[in-house]
């Protein structure tokens, strides 16, 4: 057992936290947020110079080769300065997916250039009736002279307008809610037939409302096998839940320093309120979900590359659920512990608490994880044996 | 980063789990895991093969007969010996006044008391609380003075668990009462065989009989058995409560009772059907073992920790905290789970050797008692209230 971390591992943590201390400031953020973009081009080209947004593709398609444990320690930063660019849809979920599964001409052509910041990519899966069910995809696509089209509508695809290559997840095969028959392309935003809507989200960033009528595309969008995109797509979410699970510890951490900075200057009654016993035990408790949360994010990480896929459920979704409790709580009394400041849109707090309660959301809360924890659970109970006398007597 | 075991990690765990598969006798494993009555001789019994093995001292250095095992190897052995359905090892006297007595004991005392704590020929218990000082345990009142090479101690100490069995009390005395309250307390170990120590019986409402009050009148002590210096008492006493405190979480046990929580739940029937099935208890019991897993990372991150250098000191208040919240949400689903079954109150079914009818599944016959009797595990060592202020003081500052 061993909870250290290598060299290598501590160098880029501490390479990312020093770039965002300097670099993005809550006032810095805030312009962004209100800008028309969503984004800054020049963090981004940052991010690439600093290897992040390599760092899962492998290093002979450019990267760092980075697993769970690297994604968390980027996450966890991103987490504390409340980073807004589309990192985690670009540089971890939609490059662990071509890792995983797509072929080598598409490897060698797109991983370098999300390397290098040149291309943006967005995850265009969720829709409107499926809620959290990985599997219930209405989109359709079928093959029609050699070519493949699709139709259907994406919603609360997150940064889908700054991307500059959809990830869509259609049908195939079956009907919604199989796993069987869902595969994965590659679709340009450009393409005649998609139309977006972009949108804002109350956690800062942007999401988009994305149709597809009839769109053509060439046989060489398909990723990985046809019909086979499911374990591919659980996969590349499993890793997106342990570097959103690792976000959240960042952000609570930021909270928990901030708030507890706030109970040691605050006066009220001639005493900073730190001294006050309510609060004190209330701060104790923000802190002890934080480090539950902490030690969740880990066991995720460690997990979240493994191919047992039942091993992995079940960390994973133990850690995300456990999370989203954490959150909601270290989040809600953050603010009360603020009073009044906590409510102001001037403080970084209430951001801080938008954005983990969309993390509670993102690809399914503590309520479904809970679920999938569960069912993920060989719960082989051994039975005990049961004694029971039918007779009345006294004893 | 790495949350395995190391291969011989692994194979210490082998070893341990082959010794006490062999070794723990069957009649005393079953009745932990009924959750039946323990008597001394159980736990005395169990110790003593864990001594005849070497292992009854896992954390003292090997010149004192302990293992010098690491904090993991430690944990890993708790585990192994809970999940088996080995009796918790009394800690009064191998966890608490033995590092004190190691630490702060002069060469006489370290040869009298320290072979006869780990052959389990000494039962110790502790004397801390009083009526008037809980929480705040430095106001206590039991007075001990100086007279010739004795002192006479007058007092009473209460809560003292397993008095009613102990052969030794390890004390803290007032020998001083100007200055501040912590600075006159000395550390005294007391024959429970002394002349005017009275034992009387607390039964708490679970009807159990585990505390005690103990009084002392006009006891005579020999100052050879004054640990450290006069009056420095206190500070030897803060050292027993940060010593060998990782284990306090207890996650092992929890994770045994986890298991027998889940047997249970697959037994009862709700509709016909097993209970565990019900999405509403079901979910409670996901969301408990969920917590578990974050405790005993929580636990692992603490043992690394302190394998690097840094023991934990206030930290072990936050294991604390959650370890008895968890021992004691078990307790209270285990007593839902069976519902009408748990009303029963059978007392004398609590013991292992009771061959009388059972009006209900036997392992529902004693969850009632441990559901009320667990209450307990929040006021000990300390409330968790009093965790919080050592968390916030010692910890954030505040």
């Amino acid at each position: 057992m061993d909870f250290s971390y290598t060299e290598e591992q501590s160098l880029l943590r501490d390479s990312v936290e020093r770039y965002l201390e300097k670099n993005y400031s809550f006032e810095q953020r805030r312009t962004l947020v209100e800008g028309r973009e969503g984004m800054s081009a020049q963090v981004w080209q940052e991010f690439a110079n600093l290897g992040l947004l390599g760092l899962i593709a492998s290093a002979d398609h450019g990267g760092y080769g980075g697993g769970g444990i690297e994604t968390m320690l980027v996450m966890e930063a991103l987490g504390r300065h409340l980073v807004i660019e589309p990192y985690l849809t670009t540089a971890i979920t939609c490059a662990n997916l071509i890792q995983m599964a797509g072929d080598e001409a598409q490897k060698r052509i797109l991983l370098p250039q999300i390397a290098d910041g040149s291309m943006k990519f967005a995850l265009a899966h969720s829709e409107r009736s499926a809620r959290f069910n990985l599997a219930y995809v209405e989109t359709t696509a079928h093959e029609e002279s050699g070519e493949w089209v699709i139709n259907g509508a994406k919603s609360v695809v997150q940064h889908g307008a700054v991307a500059d290559l959809l990830i869509v997840s259609a049908r195939t095969k079956g009907k919604p809610g199989d796993a069987q028959g869902l595969s994965l392309f590659f679709v340009n935003p450009a393409e005649p037939g998609v139309e977006g809507r972009d949108y804002p989200t109350y956690d800062g960033m942007r999401a988009a409302e994305v149709t597809f009528k009839n769109v053509h595309i060439g046989p060489e969008s398909v990723i990985g096998v046809l019909d086979r995109g499911f374990p591919v797509l659980e996969a590349v979410v499993d890793r997106t839940l342990a570097a959103l699970c690792a976000e959240a510890v960042g952000c609570m951490e930021t909270l928990n320093r901030q708030t507890l900075e706030y109970l040691k200057t605050r006066q009220q009654f001639g005493v900073p309120i730190g001294k006050f016993q309510a609060l004190q035990h209330r701060m104790v408790d923000i802190r002890i979900e934080y480090e539950m949360a902490k030690s969740m994010a880990i066991l995720a990480a460690v997990k979240a590359d493994s191919e047992e896929v039942v091993e992995r459920r079940r960390a994973v979704s133990a850690a995300k659920e456990r999370i989203g409790r954490a959150a909601r709580f270290v989040g809600q009394q953050a603010i009360q512990l603020h009073g009044g400041m906590g409510m102001t849109n001037e403080l970084p707090i209430g951001h801080y608490f938008k954005r983990l309660t969309a993390i509670d959301t993102a690809f399914g809360n503590s309520d479904h994880h809970l679920d999938q924890f569960w069912l993920a659970q060989a719960a082989q109970a051994t039975p005990v044996p049961v004694r029971l006398k039918s007779k009345w007597k006294q004893i | 980063m790495d949350l395995n075991y190391s291969a011989e990690e692994l194979a210490f765990r082998d070893d341990v789990a082959g010794f006490v598969k062999q070794h723990l006798p069957m009649e005393i494993a079953n009745k932990v895991l009924e959750h039946k009555r323990l008597g001394k001789d159980d736990m005395v019994r169990w110790q003593q093969i864990l001594y005849a093995r070497g292992w009854m001292a896992p954390a003292w250095p090997l010149e004192y007969g302990g293992c010098a095992w690491s904090p993991v190897q430690r944990h890993i052995f708790d585990e192994v010996c809970a999940e088996a359905g080995a009796p918790s090892i009394v800690p009064f006297g191998v966890s608490m006044v033995g590092p004190v007595i190691m630490v702060f004991g002069n060469p006489e005392q370290k040869q009298r008391y320290l072979p006869r704590i780990l052959s389990s020929e000494d039962f110790w218990c502790q004397g801390y609380s009083e009526p008037g000082s809980g929480s705040d345990l430095a106001s206590l009142k039991t007075r001990a003075v100086r007279e010739g090479d004795h002192y006479v101690v007058n007092g009473q100490k209460t809560w003292t668990t397993f008095a009613q069995w102990a052969d030794m009390i390890f004390c803290l005395v007032r020998t001083a009462s100007d200055g501040k309250k912590q600075d006159g307390i000395s550390f005294l170990l007391i024959d429970m065989q002394s002349p005017g120590i009275t034992v009387r019986p607390i039964i708490t409402f679970d009807g159990e009989h585990e505390v005690n009050e103990v009084f002392f009148d006009n006891v005579r002590v020999p100052v050879e058995n004054l640990i450290g210096e006069e009056s420095r008492g206190w500070t030897y006493a803060k050292f027993l409560l940060s010593h060998e405190r990782t284990g306090i979480a207890a996650v092992g046990r929890s994770k045994r009772e986890l298991r027998l929580l889940k047997q249970i739940a697959a037994q009862e029937l709700k509709d016909g059907k097993p209970l565990i099935e019900d999405p509403r208890f079901r979910d409670k019991v996901a969301r408990l073992e969920i917590d578990l897993m974050a405790l005993e990372i929580t636990v692992l991150r603490t043992l690394a920790a302190e394998k690097a250098g840094h023991p934990p000191g206030p930290e072990a208040s936050i294991l604390k905290i959650k370890g008895t919240d968890m021992q004691q949400g078990l307790t209270d689903l285990m007593l839902e789970a069976v519902a009408y079954s748990g009303l029963p109150h059978l007392p004398m079914a609590w013991s292992g050797h009771w061959l009388g009818e059972h009006v209900a599944p036997e392992y529902a016959l004693p969850l009632a008692a441990r559901y009320f009797n667990f209450r307990k595990v929040s006021i000990y060592g300390g409330t968790n209230e009093i965790q919080r202020n050592i968390v916030s003081q010692m910890i954030l500052g505040l």
